[in-house]
């Protein structure tokens, strides 16, 4: 059982720690002939498929590395556009990797924003007075668990739906946020977090909740 | 217990975007419910992009099929099937309010709230 990742929130929404441990993502890597049976497009400063479904590449996945050299956003390794190079027959027979995109900082900035104002609004959607922000969401493939601190920060984890104890690895991550970053001298409150005491501990902390199963009020 | 029920179509982005915090693509399903300490909001989104929001109090933990009941045993029956109604306008539908304000009466975690 996975913790996928933990991300931290200050007062005004902005992200100030982020922490990624989730599995390598699915990758497929087919060598195609013209012409491309799958139709991408552009999207985010990336080339993603938008229809087309064949041995793993599914539609959402972005075009990775083409002959083995990594993309640049829109463009190949070498500067061409992806889609006009993709247009000519004269580049096949061409291998491509698809995968999964990973979020990129601006995204995840974003999204971190983003659930701090849906974090106010869960509060205030409330049929009953008194109701705290979100506290836990749950998908189809991971649960997100929220903590906001009387001070307004936000300890957010991201595991596997099964995974039980988080409620503890919160109040732990909070701990070690205030040993190690709080009480370290040249860290500015509100600003992101640069302590290298605090990744290890996190990393540490996140490796007993997982070998664990649950993280014990023992630890 | 308290049940509220709401009926969205359209293109809502904000709650889509969960998914994209995801590490797999398998995406079957994907935002299902968030709780805060005093309710939980259910969702359910049909292909056709119709969402059902359901809030409950933190004893119901799954609603999902409560939700796809309403859509494929109420809305599709009294509301689609309808040749008045307007689908995307404002659901005008006696028959459909009274069997909805039924079905949830006879939900097993529906209790009346003490006054």
């Amino acid at each position: 059982m996975v913790i996928f990742s933990v991300y931290v929130v200050n007062k005004a929404g902005g992200l100030i720690y982020q922490y990624d441990n989730y599995v390598p993502r699915a990758e497929a890597e087919k060598t195609f002939s013209f012409p491309l049976d799958l139709v991408l497009k552009h999207h985010d400063e990336k080339v993603i498929v938008s229809f087309g479904q064949r041995d793993g590449i599914r539609v959402g996945h972005a075009v990775l590395s083409i002959n083995g050299v990594d993309v640049m956003g829109k463009n190949t390794g070498e500067g061409k556009d992806i889609l006009e190079y993709l247009r000519d027959a004269n580049n096949y027979p061409v291998s491509i990797r698809f995968g999964r995109a990973r979020l990129s900082s601006n995204e995840k900035l974003m999204l971190a924003s983003m659930f701090h104002s849906l974090f106010a609004i869960g509060s205030q959607l409330s049929p009953d007075v008194g109701s705290s922000g979100i506290e836990m969401l749950e998908t189809d493939v991971f649960k997100l668990h929220c903590f906001q601190t009387l001070t307004g920060i936000k300890f957010i984890v991201l595991a596997d739906p099964r995974q039980s104890g988080i409620d503890t690895l919160l109040r732990k991550i909070y701990e070690i946020y205030s040993d190690f970053a709080l009480k370290n001298p040249f860290y500015s409150l509100e600003m992101p977090i640069r302590c290298e005491l605090f990744d290890q501990n996190l990393k540490g902390a996140l490796e007993v909740a997982e070998k664990a199963g649950n993280f014990g009020a023992g630890s | 217990m308290e049940t509220v029920c709401f009926i969205a179509s359209g293109t809502g982005r904000s709650r889509r975007e969960s998914p994209r915090m995801s590490p797999s693509v398998l995406r079957k399903d994907g935002f299902l419910s968030f709780q805060t300490s005093k309710y939980r909001l259910h969702y359910y989104e049909t292909p056709s992009g119709l969402k059902f929001v359901m809030n409950t109090d933190l004893s119901v933990s799954n609603a999902r099929e409560t939700l796809q009941h309403i859509y494929s045993n109420l809305y599709v029956e009294y509301i689609v099937k309808n040749p008045v109604c307007v689908l995307g306008h404002n659901l005008d539908s006696e028959l459909f309010s009274s069997r909805l304000d039924a079905f949830i009466r006879a939900l097993p975690y529906y209790s009346p709230r003490a006054a």
